[in-house]
């Protein structure tokens, strides 16, 4: 049966304070992200403000620093932190038994969305 | 009493026939089983009639005492929590050593290993957890234990008694008590942990690695990120072999990896199961007449391994069993461990997402971290090393969901200063200090000589630093300083300080952050962060780069780099471009090149599209739009024609531009060509605290633009002239004259002293021009020109850090080193997904 969670790997794939990727036929590529104390989150793999792959910036605390120009990212809203603006939509994510589940839907709605 | 002795039975003594009661048959003796009885009976004492099924051949014990017991500081007489009198004062029938091994919920029966068949009325299933074993190879030898139950505990008691090495897999709360008792037993212990840092689940890094330099100086061997792949040994259990080749040797192994509820009798007979056992607030399985309760149940979506939910549980099952419902709503769990002496709290969620604030102190000298996690006003975490006094009170406020928003400001001192009341303002506390109170523990200076020292004009906390030593060193005094600071002078006090933080994680700056790296001897960014009571639990993006360099430069060949506070470009070994594929540049010796190395470029280029491939500002070639996944292959092919990382990407050396020199040029004077290949071979791979460039031009003319280089050398008949601190960039330097020098051996050894004095006290991110302009170039030219010895001992340096940094990144990554890096986790193609691992 198909669930509404899609099974992504395991958690120990993702580096503490790191990210891996899933592309998405059809859709944008989604950052999976693994902070220090082990929060998971999901991100479209693209900076508000020019498109800058997240998945490869510095992960501190529940933020991302993008990797081209440094905005700051929240990894749990997707908004620009500090005097910066944009928005870049998040997908529901969870861990269960050391994998990592993404939410169909969500997956699903930035297929559309692009 | 010898709880020890097999199979033992206790019965009432009762006609069991004759009694109406309903017959309650509970499998498994444990510490959930007995207690949901002891609550029953608490409510009830005659409703049931109770029989009770254990798998150990024991009455009732407190299993989490196992751990004094392996320690050697409790008997199992001790732990019994109830004993052969309570089940015979209580009218309970115990079958103690004989398993249960089939349900029958049509029949209503269980029948035990013996054949012993009993019927029910109500069921009540305990069976708690069993242990997880790692499916590696060995994993069935004599000589690997599990660590669960009193049999285990025998098991690793026998074997300690014979002394030797012992080896622990899994670094969690239950395989560090392993650990600990096996060390008070004797046995010399290795606890390897797959991740990289220990109780991960309950701890955060910085609280993990404070554990972890404790147990070591306990004598523990802590191997952490090490992924067990054989336990090797013949007729026993010889040692356990890492999958990156190590074996330790060891007579014993506990594995301590993790729990998974013991559901196959219910899943048997047909019951709904989960992760567990699934039941309803009222601990009701999917059969009405069967209840189950412990470790072995998932309530709404959660499994439980600690007792305090299982408590919880234990009393909702009893108010349903005498129909006065309340319901279970779930548990929020805390941990605390204490292991010889070191005190581990942890409650709560600390990653708290959105809106979450940490709040977080450390104290060096007494060995404490804390921090707690804030959202909307609540407590929603807690993580506290070495003082985990208040952790009751944090726990307490988490549960209740208090508001804290009035006591936030001392909420990290704890329970006694922040409901205090009168001391809520902190600025008054200090007011109130006496004269004699000590403001700098490191220094011994008291109030009355601090203030003394503002007076007397240090205005400002750097002038206090060095006028009488406070908060000079571990700088956990500095808010008391700043407080002195602003009291003393009023509004005369500018409050700003006068050294640039390195970042706002820290009141320290750069210069104070690497002298301390080497005085204290610190080796690892945790512990940077820990002693220098970093403000956040692990650092930004500016400082972690920062701490990584300094730490890298500071121990050579003994620091394990962190990937993960590495710029992109540096943990991807090529330059990000605007589009989010990769520019690849492989060095170019000197700017030399040759037909095999030409060809294996445009290979490449053909072979992976790349749009473009350009001769760079540097003497080289770049090759722009690979993407990540095609990273490693493209390094493949460039490694097979002989060619290495150009490094056009890393806070290290970049290029050595040469011009034609005297083997053509009619003008030159010196070989400048083969002397730029020398020092680039002598220098390529180093990390500096930016990028690097050097050139050689073999006369005045200067084709290779030497004079804006970090190190240039200009060629004359009579030697070699060399210049540092030029820069082409943003801001044009021409660089100052260091001195001149006869031979190319000097130039090369002059170089390599001039580096490594930049490596060694420039700031992270600051090049040799604003480097040069802030020590001034006398300070350079007394180090590198007028200090014989202590040039060659620079020179000696960075020889000894190059012999560990030229390793061509490209292979490795080309070999398989962090394949993650370029990989996908997965891919998905709406309604179907592959996952890569
Ligand atoms: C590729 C190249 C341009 C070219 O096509 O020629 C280049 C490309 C970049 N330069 Fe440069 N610089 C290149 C030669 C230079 C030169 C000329 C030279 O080395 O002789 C300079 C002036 C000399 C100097 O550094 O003093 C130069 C001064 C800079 C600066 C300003 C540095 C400064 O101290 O002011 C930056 C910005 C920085 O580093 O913060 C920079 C930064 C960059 C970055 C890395 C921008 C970035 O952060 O992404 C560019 C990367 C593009 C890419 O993805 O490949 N690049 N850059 C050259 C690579 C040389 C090589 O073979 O490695
Ligand atoms: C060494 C150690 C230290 C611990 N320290 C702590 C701590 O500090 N704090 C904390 O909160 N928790 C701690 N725990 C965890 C805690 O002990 C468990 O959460 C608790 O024991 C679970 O209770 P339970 O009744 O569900 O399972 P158990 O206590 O394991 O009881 C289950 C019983 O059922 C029996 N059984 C299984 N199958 C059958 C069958 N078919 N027929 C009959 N009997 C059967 C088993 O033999 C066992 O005796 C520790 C655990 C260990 C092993
Ligand atoms: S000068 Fe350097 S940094 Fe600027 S656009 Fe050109 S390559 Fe990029
Ligand atoms: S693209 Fe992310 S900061 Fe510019």
């Amino acid at each position: 049966m198909i669930g509404d969670w899609i099974d992504v790997g395991p958690l120990a794939a993702i580096p503490l304070r790191g990210a891996r990727t899933v592309p998405v036929a059809g859709g944008e590529e989604i950052a999976i992200f693994r902070t220090g104390d082990d929060a998971v989150y999901a991100l479209v793999n693209r900076c508000p403000h020019k498109q800058g792959p997240l998945s490869q910036g510095i992960v501190h605390g529940h933020a991302v620093a993008c990797p081209l120009h440094n905005m700051r990212i929240s990894l749990a809203s997707g908004e620009a932190m500090g005097d910066d603006e944009g928005c870049v939509p998040t997908i529901p994510v969870r861990v269960d038994a050391g994998r990592v589940l993404l939410s169909r839907m969500g997956a699903i709605a930035t297929a559309l969305a692009a | 009493m010898d709880f020890h002795a097999s199979t033992e039975i206790v019965t009432s003594g009762d006609d069991a026939g004759a009694d109406r009661r309903a017959h309650l048959v509970v499998i498994g003796n444990g510490m959930a089983g007995c207690r949901a009885i002891e609550e029953l009976l608490a409510r009830d004492g005659t409703r049931y009639r109770v029989t009770i099924f254990g798998g150990e051949p024991h009455v009732n014990y407190n299993r989490i005492m196992l751990s004094p017991v392996l320690a050697g500081e409790k008997t199992f007489d001790e732990i019994v929590i109830n004993g052969h009198d309570w089940y015979r004062d209580n009218d309970i029938e115990l079958v103690a050593g004989d398993p249960v091994v089939a349900i029958d919920r049509m029949a209503k029966t269980v029948t035990a290993n013996s054949g012993r068949t009993v019927a029910y009325d109500k069921l009540l299933i305990a069976t708690g957890s069993d242990p997880f074993i790692i499916p590696v190879p060995g994993k069935d030898l004599p000589g690997v234990i599990s660590f669960r139950d009193m049999n285990d505990v025998d098991a690793m008691l026998a074997a300690a008694a014979k002394g030797g090495d012992a080896v622990v897999i899994g670094g969690g709360l239950l395989g560090l008590e392993a650990a600990h008792g096996l060390t008070l037993r004797g046995m010399k212990v290795t606890v390897i942990h797959l991740m990289p840092t220990l109780m991960e689940r309950q701890l955060d890094e910085a609280a993990g690695w404070l554990l972890k330099t404790a147990l070591e100086a306990r004598g523990q061997t802590i191997l952490t990120g090490a992924d067990t792949a054989e336990i090797v040994g013949d007729a026993r259990v010889e040692g356990v072999r890492l999958k990156d080749g190590t074996v330790i040797p060891a007579s014993l192994v506990v594995m301590a990896v993790g729990i998974r509820p013991n559901v196959k009798l219910a899943r048997e007979a047909g019951l709904d199961v989960g992760r567990g056992i699934k039941v309803d607030d009222h601990m009701v399985t999917s059969d009405p007449d069967v209840l189950a309760v412990g470790e072995c149940v998932e309530h709404d979506g959660n499994v439980y391994g600690l007792v305090a939910p299982l408590w919880e549980m234990c009393r909702s099952l009893a108010d349903g069993l005498v129909e006065n419902h309340t319901g279970y709503k779930g548990s929020v769990t805390s941990t605390k461990l204490k292991v010889a002496g070191l005190d581990v709290f942890s409650a709560g969620d600390f990653s708290g997402g959105e809106g979450a604030e940490d709040i977080v102190l450390r104290d060096a000298a007494r060995g404490i971290y804390k921090r707690v996690v804030v959202k909307d006003d609540r407590i929603v975490g807690a993580v506290l090393y070495g003082d985990t006094a208040d952790g009751s009170w944090y726990f307490d406020l988490l549960r209740k969901q208090e508001d804290i928003s009035e006591i936030r400001e001392l909420l990290i001192f704890g329970q006694a200063y922040a409901s205090g009341g009168g001391q809520a303002d902190p600025k008054a506390a200090v007011a109130a200090l006496s004269d004699d109170a000590e403001i700098c523990g490191c220094n011994g200076v008291s109030k009355a000589k601090v203030i003394q020292t503002i007076v007397s004009g240090a205005v400002s906390l750097d002038a206090v630093r060095s006028g009488c030593k406070a908060s000079a060193s571990c700088g956990s005094c500095t808010n008391l300083v700043e407080q002195l600071l602003s009291l003393t002078l009023g509004e005369d006090y500018g409050g700003e300080r006068t050294v640039k933080t390195l970042c706002k994680c820290t009141s320290f700056g750069h210069d104070d952050v690497r002298r301390e790296i080497v005085a204290q001897g610190m080796r690892s960014i945790p512990e940077v962060m820990q002693r220098l009571h970093w403000s956040t639990p692990d650092g930004c993006s500016a400082c972690r780069p920062a701490l990584n360099y300094y730490l890298l430069c500071a121990w050579p060949g003994e620091y394990a780099d962190d990937q993960q506070s590495r710029f992109v470009n540096e943990r991807m070994h090529a330059n990000i471009q605007k589009d989010g594929t990769y520019s690849v540049v492989p060095r170019m010796w000197g700017g030399l090149t040759n037909p095999r190395e030409l060809r294996a470029i445009a290979d490449v280029v053909e072979k992976f599209n790349a749009p473009m491939v350009k001769v760079t500002g540097g003497q080289r070639l770049d090759i722009f739009g690979i993407r990540k996944e095609d990273l490693p292959a493209v390094w493949a092919d460039l490694n097979a024609a002989g060619m290495v990382s150009g490094h056009a990407y890393g806070k290290s050396l970049r290029t050595v531009k040469t011009c034609v020199g005297s083997e053509w040029c009619r003008f030159g004077t010196q070989d400048s060509t083969g002397l730029g290949v020398r020092i680039e071979r002598m220098t390529w791979g180093s990390w500096m605290p930016h990028k690097f460039k050097i050139a050689v031009s073999g006369c005045p003319r200067n084709c290779a633009e030497a004079t804006i280089k970090d190190f240039g050398i200009v060629c004359v008949d009579s030697g070699y002239e060399l210049h540092v601190g030029g820069n082409g960039g943003i801001k044009v330097r021409a660089t100052d004259l260091l001195c001149k020098v006869a031979t190319e051996r000097q130039a090369m050894d002059y170089c390599a002293a001039f580096i490594q004095l930049y490596r060694e006290e420039a700031r992270y991110l600051e090049r040799t021009a604003p480097w040069i302009e802030r020590v001034g170039l006398d300070y350079v030219k007394s180090r590198v020109v007028e200090d014989e010895i202590g040039r060659e001992a620079l020179t000696a340096r960075f020889l000894v850090s190059q012999s560990f940094s030229q390793d061509d990144p490209w292979a490795a990554r080309a070999a398989g080193v962090d394949r993650g890096q370029h990989q996908h986790l997965g891919e998905f193609r709406p309604f179907q997904l592959e996952a890569a691992e």
